[in-house]
């Protein structure tokens, strides 16, 4: 639409949204916006609706109330234009969601070949630059199950990142990993946001959260109960907060 | 009582065999090839959000499921007669067999469709893929892998059944043995004759679907482990 008239405007921006699955509220009035190369750290207890945030940014959960803009897509109209949103916004999942039956180069060519026209040629060059900035070019042609989890979720870094997204949306990427191969997933990650990608990540490494994030929104409740710099976690204002990150969750 | 079979009367109508044979596998290729596809459809239609298409394609399935084959043949062959429409027998059983055999692939299809999961769906729907684009090369395939030994087992299944076909003529393997029967009176020799020809369709038929099934599972060749 008008994205470089607006380019002052933040790339995603929650106002007063609400969310309730059932009986449950979910999100009870969630603001944050994200600026142009901005990481912003999610965290919060299980249940206290960080993924569910997330998750309704690239419209996988309808709000019931609220505005979300992103991209200066209206995410939260019925008449919003998905494929549209999701060429600007890339996410990745904790279970990877890898294609299985696709090599690593097709899972990655896919989509700039189907969505976005590219040239087969075009695409599995696109493909080695990708998997070149995770640090698995030799991965090429293996099939998902034949890469440790670790490498896995790189490589499903690398399928988003072919996309060529204005942000980028990570779901707990690393919890499904042990600590070593976690290491090497959060290393990419900061890479990019050494790139100057705009980053919005759901994670349980509050030291890497603390290392890597621009701003932190801590959710309580299904609410921004405490957000700021990464200083926060430091130290903390709320007594929540205090608790959460007391709690043995600030490794270093 | 003594059995004495007399082989040689019944074999030199071999050529008569071969072509009923023939025309059985012929019958069993198209009713596949078609039947794979209505069902695969009627999977799809099952699973949309439109209440009118997933009720038809859910009518279709359980009227098929619960009906003779042989009924719904004459069906087919009295029903377009009666409307003044003239095909060969062979078109006639084509037609029965495929509504036959797709609504059984329908069901088995179903169910590959539900094995594939929900995160495979999500992260193809963040690519911005369309919801055709996602059915053709996130689900389909996969959902064919998971599936496939039902599949090829119904298909096999409908060879078999397609000797029915016989009781509006098609000039196939069962009908070749009922008039050769009826000519040599060598009944016992002539059934044995045809089970052993359906047995070697039946091999064909799986050898074919191996062949295929390393196609179209490049995965599966390289590295052999289940989906």
């Amino acid at each position: 639409m008008q994205q470089n008239a607006l380019s002052s405007e933040p790339i995603v921006s929650l106002r007063d949204v609400q969310k309730s699955f059932g009986p449950l509220r979910v999100l009870d009035g969630v603001s944050f916006a994200v600026e142009r190369g901005e990481v912003l750290a999610l965290i919060g207890r299980s249940g206290s609706g960080k993924s569910t945030a997330l998750r309704c940014i690239d419209r996988f959960e309808k709000v019931d109330g609220g505005e979300i803009v992103v991209c200066g897509h209206r995410v939260d109209r019925p008449d919003v234009d998905l494929r549209a949103l999701r060429q600007d916004v890339g996410i990745v999942f904790q279970s990877y969601n890898l294609f299985p039956h696709l090599t690593i180069e097709q899972n990655i060519t896919l989509a700039p070949c189907a969505v976005k026209g590219l040239t087969a040629s075009q695409a599995k060059d696109l493909a080695r630059k990708v998997l070149a900035q995770v640090g698995l070019e030799e991965k090429l042609h293996a099939y998902p199950e034949q890469l440790s989890g670790g490498q896995q979720q790189r490589a499903a870094i690398a399928r988003s990142l072919a996309m060529q997204p204005k942000v980028m949306l990570f779901d707990e990427v690393t919890s499904a990993l042990d600590p070593e191969l976690t290491g090497e997933v959060l290393k990419v990650i900061e890479q990019l946001a050494a790139d100057g990608m705009t980053m919005v990540m759901v994670t349980h490494e509050m030291g890497f959260a603390k290392g890597i994030a621009d701003r932190i929104v801590f959710m309580h409740r299904g609410k921004v109960h405490e957000t700021g710099p990464a200083s926060i976690l430091t130290s903390p204002v709320t007594p929540e907060l205090m608790q959460f990150v007391g709690t043995g969750n600030l490794k270093s | 009582m003594t059995l004495q079979l007399d082989f040689p009367a019944v074999l030199e109508r071999w050529p008569s065999f071969l072509a009923g044979a023939a025309l059985t596998l012929e019958l069993a290729f198209f009713a596949t090839v078609l039947g794979a596809l209505l069902g695969t459809l009627a999977a799809v239609g099952r699973g949309t959000h439109n209440a009118l298409i997933a009720g038809a394609c859910k009518v279709y399935v359980e009227t098929i499921r619960n009906t003779p084959l042989l009924v719904q043949i004459f069906l087919v062959y009295f029903g377009l007669a009666s409307l003044g429409l003239k095909y060969s027998a062979f078109t006639v059983a084509v037609a029965a067999l495929t509504i036959n055999v797709g609504a059984y692939t329908a069901e088995i299809m179903r169910a590959g469709f539900e094995a594939i999961p929900r995160g495979q769906i999500e992260a193809a729907e963040g690519l911005a893929l369309s919801r055709l684009q996602i059915y053709w090369h996130i689900i389909l395939l996969p959902a064919i892998e998971k599936v496939y030994p039902a599949l090829t087992s119904q298909f096999v299944l409908l060879m078999l059944a397609s000797s029915v076909c016989s009781q509006i003529s098609a000039e196939e393997l069962t009908a070749v043995a009922n008039y050769i029967q009826s000519d040599t009176y060598r009944a016992f020799e002539t059934y044995i004759i045809v089970a052993v020809l359906y047995v070697i369709l039946s091999l064909v038929m799986r050898a074919g679907f191996w062949g295929l099934g390393l196609v179209l599972f490049p995965r599966r060749r390289r590295l052999g482990t289940p989906l």
